[in-house]
């Protein structure tokens, strides 16, 4: 028996994707008898006229039967001699758009219908779209409603000849077309006695037998961390879920972002005490000495991870409210969760044609490449590489709803010089007795480098430690920025008007807007030293997120 | 080493949740109603975060209408376990004299909806786990696994929050409160097989066993206490049934059977020809029933 098979069906409203899977549960006997009386039930007051709406099995909503449409994406639940399957059948309207990218993010497998009198739709191309985007690899077009085109096998192979384009275009592996009629059954789970020109599977049975199993060829071992366990004193172990490898007692690990080593001294899986674990299995590793690890941390093994603070990711903008640059949200990645702003939006793609398109805001159900910077350094890596490290969603900090989702396609591989050990920033603040700012100075007027100077000394007598820094051309001021506020210093930034517009990462420690009044030097130093006083305020990581 | 099991990655993704939850809400509890699901959810509770115990209290809504056996069950296992176990009943239902016999509909209302509500509200709970699978029930079926609800408790069915691969929103603001379900993907099945797989102690009232009932509207109703009041006409029996769901005694339905181990409760679920819900009274009201409570605040 092969494993779990998770699969969607989507396409255009209409193409009869509910129907599909009802009669697939239908025929396979895989109802209940008081279910399939209420079907029967149902069916009398619906559109077939008596006979069976097999629909009506999955649009469970009042509001989807009242409307006839599927609003939500359901899951279903069923097991054949061969196989298990979770089905998620996914709406079809384009409003609906982020239900069924929901179902995708979730699936292995699509079942993409098609009305073979329609052909290939803007829709059809959308969810192919967004099916590859989220992941899946596997795709099954199912040619429905053969019987409306008297089983015409002409009609089949133009079809055929838009898919495969399609195909091209989203570059898809392992893409298999069946011609079917989901309210006749021709195909479904049966073979055809009207359609002699098709040799090849039923549906049921080429998900059946499809094997959609990885090659599994040493990967390296990685596990985001979820929480730390520390029942007492005594123990202290990392829980999560190993998402790739596996791990061995005695094995050591690098941990990230802090960068350190240990060994591996106990793994529970489960409740059980264990000499390995694999991919897949809820772990609580405890290593063999003192690590800088917490939520959010990942522990690997081989799995060549890197840190980076700024990411390129395409993203499917799911909130009704349109995206702009500049946007705060909170970002989820694996277990992190830290404030991230979207920085650009490079292009739109086309759902229909895939061109790029120049967009200055995003709408709810397009997609578009943007870059995002993040609050801090988290791991990160491309969603092809490392799929759990490139999967993210956005957060909208107001309402808290799930605005974005996206995949990572490249990281800001620049900073990997970032590093920041066991003397952090709050060590450091502590240290020095005051907090790491950024003031801006731009050249103009009275502003230049004497003034600054004048400004530096004052704070100097202040006891502040400061770092005049103007940076030439072409430097790469972000990361020289960042660099300094991790010594800790209180940054004098001198800089031209277009220099300082190139400058992405403002936040709360960046003061640009202190000089509306023309302040003298001294002035100046007095409102700097008040900005960067010290306060012991602990930083629970809990606030952070 | 090859692949998980299907039920090894049931377990996996139930744990990931269970172990989200405490990491990211700030007051979790997890629902606990006695039954088999309540069962499952509890044993992958106590291993998601083991050695330690589970880092949030369990809460029973009682309706005073439970079997006998599932309090004294309930009370047993809490200590066994050693954790905490809360307890509410809508005190104000109980003066008013609320019960399944003469309310209805308003009963599930006060005593269960209600009940949780005020419950939530009391220990200010942002969080709340739930045995609920979506192979239950059609509006089930829909639900996400982190399902938000509105500082009413409400759930807006037309509206929920895109829930994409692992990466589950818990953002509440003030008074808001997500419902969170570890199981949504277990089927009833499942749930059978991986008691039998982690041999996980049930209440007896999943077993077969000589039990005195009455015959009304085609459901076997045990009369658990001198509450039941026998309607004109009804008598009570004494015969062989389990129950395939528990609730209160008065709208649970059982079944007639021989089975008195696992095995043999499993090959009658198998085999099963109508699904668990229709032993519970309360789902056959109306269809859109469950998801008209479910709006409303109901687990």
């Amino acid at each position: 028996m092969s494993g779990l098979l998770k699969f969607i069906t989507c396409g255009s409203v209409d193409d009869g994707k509910s129907t599909l899977i009802g009669h697939i549960l239908y025929d396979s006997k895989l109802l209940y008898t008081d279910q399939e009386k209420a079907l029967e039930l149902d069916s009398k007051v619906g559109s077939r006229g008596g006979a069976i709406d097999y629909s009506l099995l999955l649009d469970g909503l009042m509001a989807e039967r009242e409307q006839g449409i599927t609003i939500d994406v359901a899951y279903r639940y069923f097991t054949t001699d061969k196989r298990s399957f979770i089905v998620a059948d996914t709406p079809g309207h384009e409003e609906y758009t982020r239900n069924m990218a929901v179902g995708a993010s979730f699936a292995d497998l699509a079942v993409i219908l098609i009305d073979a009198k329609q052909g290939v739709l803007v829709q059809t191309r959308r969810h192919a779209r967004i099916c590859s985007l989220m992941g899946i690899k596997y795709f099954v077009f199912a040619i429905n409603k053969m019987d409306l085109v008297g089983y015409d096998e002409k009609r089949f192979r133009e079809i055929e000849k838009q898919v495969e384009e399609l195909t091209k275009e989203l570059q898809l592996a392992n893409v298999k077309l069946i011609p079917v009629s989901a309210t006749e059954g021709d195909n479904v789970t049966k073979p055809s006695e009207n359609i002699k020109w098709y040799q090849g599977e039923t549906l049921l049975s080429y998900l059946e037998n499809i094997d959609i199993t990885e090659d599994d060829h040493e990967k390296g071992f990685y596990m985001p961390v979820q929480r730390v366990c520390r029942p007492d004193h005594t123990f202290r172990g990392f829980q999560g879920q190993i998402e790739d490898g596996q791990i061995h007692v005695g094995d050591e690990v690098t941990t990230l972002p802090s960068n350190e080593t240990a060994k591996v001294k106990s793994i529970h899986v489960g409740d059980k005490e264990s000499q390995v674990a694999k991919k897949g299995q809820p772990v609580t590793i405890q290593l063999d000495r003192e690590v800088d690890v917490s939520r959010g941390c990942v522990l690997s093994v081989d799995a060549s991870l890197l840190t980076a603070s700024s990411i390129t990711a395409t993203l499917l903008w799911m909130d009704d409210e349109e995206l702009r640059t500049g946007k705060n949200f909170f970002f989820k990645l694996g277990t992190k969760m830290i404030p991230a702003v979207v920085s650009s939006i490079e292009y739109a793609i086309d759902v229909n044609t895939g061109a790029k398109k120049e967009v200055s805001t995003l709408g709810k159900n397009e997609i578009a490449v943007c870059k995002i910077t993040l609050a801090d350094q988290i791991v990160v890596d491309e969603f092809k590489k490392h799929k759990t490290l490139g999967e993210l969603i956005l957060i909208d900090r107001i309402t808290n709803m799930t605005s974005a989702c996206g995949v990572v396609e490249s990281i800001d591989t620049k900073e990997h010089g970032l590093y920041e050990g066991r003397i952090d920033r709050k060590v450091r603040a502590a240290m020095k007795g005051q907090k790491a700012v950024t003031v801006e100075f731009i050249k103009e007027g009275t502003i230049d480098r004497a003034f600054v100077e004048d400004v530096e000394k004052a704070l100097s007598l202040q006891g502040r430690h400061t770092y005049l820094y103007a940076p030439t051309p072409n430097e790469d001021i972000d990361l020289v920025i960042k660099h300094l506020h991790r010594a800790g210093l209180v940054v004098l930034l001198l800089v031209d008007k277009k220099q300082a517009d190139t400058i992405t990462n403002k936040d709360e420690h960046y003061i640009s807007d202190w000089n509306k009044t023309g302040l003298a030097a001294n002035e100046v130093a007095k409102f700097i030293a008040k900005e960067s006083a010290y306060s012991d305020i602990f930083v629970h990581e809990r606030d952070y997120i | 080493m090859g692949e998980l099991s299907h039920l090894d990655e049931l377990e996996a993704e139930a744990i990931y949740i269970i172990r989200e939850v405490a990491a990211e809400c700030e007051k979790p509890v997890m629902l606990y109603s006695i039954g088999k699901d309540s069962s499952v959810m509890l044993h992958l509770a106590m291993k998601a975060f083991y050695p330690e115990k589970p880092p949030f209290p369990f809460l029973h809504v009682n309706t005073t209408w439970k079997f006998k056996e599932m309090i004294e069950f309930r009370d047993r296992r809490a200590k066994e376990l050693g954790i905490e176990m809360l307890e509410y009943i809508n005190e104000e239902g109980v003066k008013q004299g609320i019960n399944p016999f003469d309310h209805g509909a308003a009963y599930t209302d006060i005593m269960k909806t209600q009940a949780l509500k005020q419950a939530l509200d009391k220990y200010g709970f942002t969080a709340a786990f739930g045995g609920g699978r979506r192979d239950e029930e059609k509006s089930r079926a829909k639900e996400r696994i982190f399902s938000f609800r509105n500082e009413h408790h409400a759930w807006d069915p037309k509206n929920q929050r895109p829930e994409m691969w692992k990466l589950y929103n818990s953002k509440i603001n003030k008074k808001e409160e997500v419902r969170v379900f570890p199981l949504s993907n277990w089927t009833e099945t499942d749930i059978w097989q991986y008691i039998r797989r982690e041999n996980i102690e049930i209440p007896s009232l999943y077993f077969a066993k000589v039990r005195p009932v009455v015959y009304r509207d085609g459901n076997i109703i045990m009369v658990d206490d001198d509450r039941m009041k026998l309607l004109p006409g009804e008598k009570v029996e004494h015969k062989s049934v389990r129950f395939r769901t528990l609730g209160c005694y008065p709208l649970t339905g059982g079944c007639e059977s021989t089975a008195t181990t696992l095995d043999e409760i499993i090959d009658e679920t198998l085999s099963a020809v109508s699904s668990e819900r229709t032993t519970r009274v309360i789902d056959n009201e109306a269809a859109g029933s469950m998801e008209r409570r479910k709006r409303e605040g109901y687990f």
